[in-house]
């Protein structure tokens, strides 16, 4: 039972990488890192390390995704759309001056 | 070549994982070290939560240390940055996004401060409950960018919370001639006051963690602001 539920989160960690690779947009990318972070905080449960789990979700999973994603807005290469708070697209920037031109 | 090499990366992690998994019985311990804090570790400190035992009291040395690249590279960032007077351009977040943060601050503090406080008999500790401590003062922030953080507040706090580390390390230094050597009696094992001096450490880890980890997302997310 314990060895499946492993290979279910091994599996998910290793397409989630897969996928950071391959995802074109930067976002998605960082969200997919976020998920093998989460994925290796529950292996690190099963393993009987519930501190060095809590340490992966609260720093890999939640603080490394901020930082990376206001570092991906620093760059330009994301940015929050719209002037009022009702209209917020997740749109990166690239495409969005393509649709402009 | 740089997706070569990373999939190489993925594929070595891959193949440790595979191993780990149907070569060691899950579970037990392959420890040599290890063994000797297991068992002697919880009469000698006190603590229930070994890992904590072993962080600031084994090796509260290490600690410090930790904390310290964490203060260099708050401080780097910081100076990237620049301390100018900023204007934050972001808009205020959604109906959501606001609601959301109003119910997720007092659920992270309680947590957080939960985290730090029972560093000693739970899993956890100051490191963990100080990222939340952060999160949670982030989070609101994230809501309403205008609002901003007091910085020199956040500032004080982490000086202060690290003076205490050293503080307690150097009265131990002089009651017990051994920097950072749990003082205070080990009280009983599993109660809230016991450890000696572990959670009074552990509390002055998390808030400087906090602190520090707070004041450099929203700087990050300021120095946006001022360039767009």
């Amino acid at each position: 039972m314990l060895e499946t539920v492993a290979l279910i989160l091994v599996i998910l960690v290793l397409s989630a990488g897969v996928l950071v690779l391959c995802l074109q947009s930067l976002m998605g990318a960082v969200v997919a890192a976020s998920v093998v972070s989460l994925g290796v905080s529950v292996l690190f449960v099963l393993l009987r390390a519930p501190d060095v789990a809590l340490t992966e979700a609260a720093v890999g999973a939640g603080l490394s995704t901020v930082v990376l994603a206001l570092g991906l807005r620093k760059l330009g290469l994301w940015r929050i759309e719209g002037d009022r708070g009702e209209a917020h697209a997740l749109v990166p920037t690239d495409r969005r001056e393509r649709e402009d031109a | 070549m740089r997706n070569l090499a990373a999939v190489l990366f993925i594929g070595g992690l891959g193949f440790f994982l595979f191993v780990l998994f149907f070569r060691l019985p899950l579970g037990a311990p392959p420890l040599v070290a290890g063994a000797a804090i297991l068992e002697e570790g919880g009469e000698t400190v006190g603590a229930a939560n070994l890992v904590t035992a072993v962080l600031l009291a084994y090796r509260g040395m290490d600690t410090l240390g930790e904390l310290s690249i964490l203060f260099a590279a708050a401080t780097a960032v910081g100076l990237v940055l620049g301390r100018r007077q900023l204007v934050v351009s972001d808009p205020e977040g959604g109906f959501i996004l606001r609601a959301g943060s109003d119910l997720l601050f007092p659920l992270l503090l309680v947590v957080g401060l939960y985290v730090i406080l029972h560093g000693h008999l739970t899993p956890g500790g100051g490191f963990q409950g100080g990222v939340i401590l952060a999160a949670a003062f982030f989070v609101p922030v994230l809501a309403r960018p205008r609002r901003g953080l007091d910085h020199g507040l956040l500032s004080f706090v982490e000086g202060l919370a690290g003076a205490a580390f050293i503080g307690i390390g150097l009265w131990a230094l002089f009651a017990r001639d051994a920097f950072l050597e749990p003082l205070l009696g080990k009280g009983v094992l599993g109660h809230l006051f016991s450890a000696g001096t572990l959670p009074l450490l552990s509390m002055a880890v998390g808030l400087k963690v906090g602190a520090e980890l707070a004041g450099l997302m929203t700087s990050l997310m300021e120095a946006e602001g001022r360039e767009s």
